[in-house]
């Protein structure tokens, strides 16, 4: 009976301990941490001597954890910014672009109406931030409502706008005139900049009460629970008289908002400037954090911590080791490879021939 | 205003011709039901692994040789941007982890990796980069030898480095691929309706996997194109952040294209007419400007398409999602 | 073993999850007989089958073909051994063309001719006598026309043993005696035909055998001379029962719905609903009929406010007995959430339980706020009170599921659909339409659904049953009115009329035959 059955047989797992499906993903984890110390071995380090220097490095001294916090701010607020997109199954990939456009308005009054007192001069950049990015967003859901104009590719194409929209700002309108060579815009006055908190700005409790804003809103609010119908199936939605259209432009709103103010916060609280580098491919990395996290946003403060740590590591070892900080985006590549790949297995139990339905579980 | 229109063409068909790498392999990629959207990664690993090639080949040979570097850099470029695209096969298709995801994942991955090889290889070197000779840059720029000389045609159609050439190629097998063999209207089924690609007897993994992975190694060709050619600044040589968001373009240009090999053509050089606008048509407006009309016109495309809903312009209706034959 | 057993199956057996969907089936198909697989939905004949045909994977057990054991791992599998099904959702591509979808998947060197492939398909349609033009997109194809396609394709890859999924559920009577014919030709060829099917009056007219299973299990194969159909209930559902179906008289029934000329134009630029008027009463249920696609979908959806429709729909309040007014109220133009805020509540079950009625990631609790969760607090959402609904359906129509929070996904078809009318008749409805609410039940879960609506109609509320099974229709309503192609053909009296007067109305809508059979 040799060829009796396939090698392998895929079938749907029934509930999953909560701890068995933890060990799992600290398994993916750890094998993603392995393949990547393979790389630094062919680089001809010792990956547990590098992967002590990055663990040092961002955690090690309080600059280093200072450091490695403002790093998740804005992992974290755009993460949490994606999760009620993602979870309408709104494949929102522009926070990037949201991001920018929040900061671009938030500079406007950061370079332009100093005469505010601060916390005036904060509010006004925060509420422009939120806008901004609020409007950035409700674009191509407004598309997408009304003609099913498909999202994905539409908020990347307003990633680059806003990019663009950024250079010209930096070279033409407010090119710093002081500076010289370079064209870059001017560093924000004092009352234009986040008051700091234990060393780090004030942005990191913003996002932390944003965090816990988006759990409730997610789960208990009925706005929440209109997500998450329209998410499952837009018919359904309409069933239950729900404006789907409505629900998707609010909705994304709210997420653009959010990512603007994440902008706001990079901007008037690490960077106290504009430059292209704002959002700096956070808003992709975000996504893989909301994803990771299963759009919880609990969890995305776990995931975007651990992403910071590697991000602040990395910039470490590439003056210890000479090691390139492109590191990071490698790493952080593997380590998202290996966890994406490792939800199969909590999902689903591979049963491999002769062993029976009881048989091997990976 | 006079403008030099030759000029501009030929400008355009240099920068189309990397976008139409990415667009072809985009095509083969999404046909089959798999939205990729690592081709900006998988262009960067293509990129930096050609390199690679040609620059240790050159520091082995006593003598290189233009074709074999070509070759080699070909071969690299390919190979590595295929293994991306495994990579990112293996999870969609047999893990079936979310393609939207995935693809962002390829994405921070093949950046990283096409900056740190690329960094890391010039930081073993003395001049701290890493760069290819004149033999090999010259080849990824010169035109056909004897035809390019001819008058006027000469200039306009054979002046141009092979890779463009190689690019029509692949379009022109493409585009026969799709409409005249069993092999493409397997393909297309698969795309369409993977389940009933399957109740046919159609191995929709193996066309899955095939489609994508050849898919991502001709978009790896597009990211070789970017680092060696030096139509848009220095060629043969690593540049941090080399391809700067065409492999995004690539994407875009797929529904510009309505997945058909003919049009993708036709947006390349439309994309590439855009994005060298600038030098060639002074309308007093700010060069940032210009750099946005590409993505602008992308958007245009996408609403139109949106807007118009033919049926045989619509994507393949599986795309994006993971097939599993007992789903119940 | 006979050589002339083409297929044996031995001790079957396959689960899914807890599931046991087959149970240790022995089964064997004759060369050159029609055998017909009858059950009830969910009695494991459509996953019986897809093991022949490669979709699924057995268990456990043996499947011989020609007298030879065989391992169906893939379809292509099953295509090499000879075997072809004919799946009840059809699996054609809709972009391609006939002939393209016919060769699909095919071995073959070198370019594609399509000029031989044309051939080689009018030759098939010659020999067996269908009618089918290779060029044509699937998408622009009746029915029928794409099960037709289905047949070719499986002959064309030369299967000699042919496997057809409810194949007359979407026919009307005409075209299943042309698939019966057609049937038979292939039979006297001496190929094996299994027809699934729970159609008892189709089993007697063209089968040889009958193999019957019952909740998973083979209960047994009799020739079908040597049987009839009470006896082949009884082999079905395990007891005999009763057929009847209560319908009271419906008392003092008064005017709820009067639709006048209601045009519905879809996306696709199709007319799919041309001039229906009909009227609904309060105390009665008015069965729709019609084969499947004749509007009944968009009739439903447009009373619910869903579709986009031109012409009337009044609605006639009737709290104390008195019609507000002659006109009533219009509720053609007014959306879902209107129509509630102008106090009337419309209840609705879908065909389309799990993808329009229900939520399936959701556990009931959340399912069963999906009409009312806009009640309450202003921003928080209360889960108590439909929560508590939730236990309640539970407990009285004795739903199966661990737990109020289980995604109703993973409950069975019959578990699924209580808890979706039990929602819509937990809201006090003053109309009720239900689309086809006993697809795909067992015996017993649809004589509960039976019972509930005939309870709302002596609530005195207006039941629309939207239904494909005409002996059901024809015992459980006390009007039917039938529809074709998107025309009123007719309404008929539920105690009179006869199910070939019913059938004869679902093909013509000329004024012959609404004079001819209407009530």
């Amino acid at each position: 009976m040799e060829h009796k059955q396939p090698l392998f047989r895929i079938a749907k797992r029934g509930d999953i301990s909560k701890g068995r499906a933890l060990m799992i993903r600290a398994a993916a984890i750890l094998l993603a941490l392995c393949t990547g110390g393979l790389i630094v071995m062919a680089l001809g380090h010792n990956p547990m001597a590098v992967y002590a220097d990055m663990a040092r490095g961002a955690l090690g001294t309080h600059t280093g954890l200072r450091e490695t916090v403002k790093l998740t701010v804005p992992l974290l607020g755009a993460a949490v910014a994606i999760a009620p997109a993602f979870k309408m199954k709104f494949w929102n990939i522009g926070a990037e672009g949201q991001i920018l456009v929040g900061a671009i308005a938030a500079t406007y009054f950061g370079l332009y109406q100093v005469h505010l007192p601060q916390t005036a001069l904060l509010v006004a950049m925060f509420l422009a931030a939120a806008v901004a990015g609020g409007v950035w967003g409700l674009i191509p859901a407004a598309f997408k409502a009304k003609w099913g104009t498909n999202e994905t590719l539409f908020t990347l194409m307003l990633n680059y706008i806003a990019l663009g929209m950024e250079q010209y700002l930096q070279n033409g309108p407010w090119k710093d005139p002081k500076g010289t060579g370079f064209p870059i815009i001017a560093m924000f006055a004092k009352n234009a900049r986040l008051p700091k908190v234990l060393g780090v700005h004030v942005g990191w409790i913003i996002v932390l009460v944003f965090m816990v804003a988006m759990f409730v809103y997610l789960r208990y609010s009925k706005q929440g629970y209109e997500i998450a119908v329209v998410g499952e199936s837009e018919r359904t939605a309409r069933y239950a008289g729900m404006n789907v259209p409505h629900i998707i432009m609010r909705t994304m709103f709210l997420s653009g908002a959010i990512s603007g103010i994440t902008g706001f916060l990079v901007a008037a609280g690490a960077d106290y400037t504009l430059n292209a580098n704002t959002a700096g491919g956070t808003g992709f990395t975000a996504i893989t954090v909301a994803w990771l996290a299963g759009l919880n946003p609990i969890i995305m403060l776990f995931i975007a911590f651990f992403l910071a740590i590697l991000e602040k590591g990395s910039n470490t070892i590439q003056t210890s080791f000479k090691i390139p900080a492109s590191a990071a985006e490698v790493l952080t590549g593997i380590i998202l490879f290996f966890m994406l790949g490792c939800e199969f297995f909590i999902r689903y139990r591979v049963i491999i021939r002769g062993k029976g339905e009881s048989g091997h579980e990976h | 205003m006079s403008i030099n229109f030759m000029g501009m063409l030929m400008a355009a068909v240099l920068a189309g011709a990397p976008l139409l790498f990415g667009v072809l392999g985009e095509i083969l990629t999404e046909k089959s039901g798999n939205l990729n959207l690592g081709v900006e990664g998988m262009m960067f690993m293509g990129g930096v692994a050609g390199l690679a090639g040609s620059f240790y080949y050159e520091q082995s040979a006593a003598d290189p040789s233009a074709v074999v570097s070509a070759l080699l850099a070909m071969g690299c470029a390919f190979l590595c941007a295929a293994f991306g695209a495994f990579i990112y096969s293996v999870l969609t298709i047999t893990l079936r982890a979310n393609q939207n995801v995935t693809g962002l994942a390829l994405t921070i991955f093949g950046t990283g990796f096409g900056n740190f090889f690329g960094e890391a290889i010039g930081n073993s070197t003395a001049s701290h980069y890493m760069a290819v000779g004149d033999v090999t840059k010259a080849v990824f720029n010169s035109g056909i030898p004897v035809l390019r000389d001819l008058p006027v045609v000469g200039q306009l159609l054979f002046s141009y480095n092979f890779m463009v050439y190689l690019a029509l190629a692949v379009a022109g097998v493409m585009a026969w691929f799709f409409s005249r063999t069993r092999a493409g209207l397997n393909l297309h089924a698969v795309g369409e309706s993977p389940a009933t690609a399957d109740a046919a007897g159609i191995n929709v993994t193996r066309y899955k996997y095939l489609s994508t992975c050849l898919g991502g190694g001709i978009c790896g060709l597009g990211g070789l194109y970017v680092v060696m050619n030096s139509a848009s600044g220095v060629g043969g040589v690593w540049v941090y952040n080399c391809m700067n968001g065409k492999g995004w373009i690539a994407v875009a240009l797929v529904i510009f294209a309505t997945w058909s090999p003919a049009r993708a053509l036709l947006g390349s050089l439309v994309f590439g007419a855009l994005s060298i606008m600038r030098f060639y048509v002074p309308l007093g407006i700010p060069a940032q400007i210009y750099d946005i009309f590409p993505y602008i016109a992308t958007v245009m495309v996408l609403i139109a398409v949106s807007l118009r809903k033919k049926r045989e312009n619509q994507p393949p209706e599986s795309l994006g999602l993971a097939y599993f034959r007992e789903e119940r | 073993m006979e050589p002339s057993n083409a297929i044996e199956l031995k001790d079957i057996t396959k689960t899914f999850g807890e599931v046991v969907a087959n149970d240790k089936i022995s089964l064997t198909v004759r060369r050159g007989e029609i055998l017909s697989l009858l059950g009830e939905n969910g009695s494991g004949k459509t996953t019986l089958m897809n093991m022949l045909s490669g979709i699924y994977f057995p268990d456990s057990g043996q499947i011989f073909v020609g007298g030879k054991e065989v391992t169906i791992r893939s379809p292509r599998d099953a295509y090499e051994l000879g075997i072809g099904m004919i799946h009840q959702h059809f699996k054609l591509v809709d972009v391609l063309t006939a002939a393209e979808n016919i060769i699909l998947g095919l071995p073959g060197k070198g370019p594609l001719d399509r000029k031989a492939i044309a051939t080689e398909i009018s030759r098939i349609s010659r020999k067996y006598g269908f009618e089918i033009d290779p060029n044509r997109k699937i998408y622009e194809m009746a029915v029928s026309e794409k099960q037709t396609v289905e047949i070719v394709k499986v002959l064309y890859r030369g299967a000699d043993i042919l496997i057809l999924d409810e194949p007359t559920a979407v026919l009307t009577p005409q075209e299943t005696e042309k698939l019966f014919s057609v049937l038979r030709n292939m039979k006297a060829d001496g190929k094996a035909i299994i027809i699934i099917t729970h159609k008892l009056h189709e089993v007697m007219e063209v089968s040889d055998r009958v193999a019957v299973l019952r909740k998973g299990a083979y209960i047994g194969t009799v020739d079908t001379d040597q049987t009839d159909p009470l006896k082949l209930t009884e082999m079905m559902v395990g007891r005999s029962v009763s057929l009847n179906i209560d319908r009271p008289e419906p008392k003092e029934p008064v005017d709820r719905l009067r639709v006048e000329d209601l045009t519905c134009v879809n996306d696709e630029g199709v007319t799919v609903l041309d001039h229906v008027s009909f009227t609904a009463r309060g105390g009665e249920i008015l069965g729709v009929a019609g084969i499947a696609g004749s509007g009944q979908k968009e009739l439903c959806e447009a009373v619910a406010g869903l579709q986009p429709v031109t012409g009337h729909i009044r609605y006639f309040p009737s709290e104390d007995g008195t019609a507000a007014s002659a006109e009533g109220i219009e509720l053609v133009g007014r959306d879902p959430m209107a129509i509630r805020q102008l106090g009337i509540s419309l209840a609705f079950v879908p065909e389309d339980r799990l993808g329009m009625g229900l939520v399936a990631g959701m556990g009931m609790t959340d399912n069963m706020m999906l009409r009312s969760y806009r009640r309450g607090h202003p921003f928080l959402a209360d889960r108590k009170p439909p929560r508590e609904l939730a236990e309640t359906i539970i407990r009285e129509l004795e739903v199966v599921t661990p737990d109020v929070s289980t995604p109703v996904r993973r409950l069975s078809g019959g578990n699924v659909q209580k808890v979706l009318v039990g929602r819509e008749i937990a809201s006090g409805p003053s109309v009720l339409m239900a689309a086809y609410p006993v697809r795909g039940l067992d015996i017993n879960s649809s004589y509960i659904i039976y019972h509930l609506l005939n309870k709302q109609k002596q609530r005195g509320v207006a039941v629309l049953y939207v239904g494909e099974d005409l002996d059901v229709l024809l015992e459980l309503c006390d009007r039917i009115l039938v529809l074709c192609g998107g025309k009123v053909s007719g309404v008929a009296d539920g105690r009179t009329a006869t199910k070939e007067q019913i059938g004869l109305m679902m093909t013509r809508t000329d004024a012959e035959g609404r004079n001819g059979h209407g009530a």
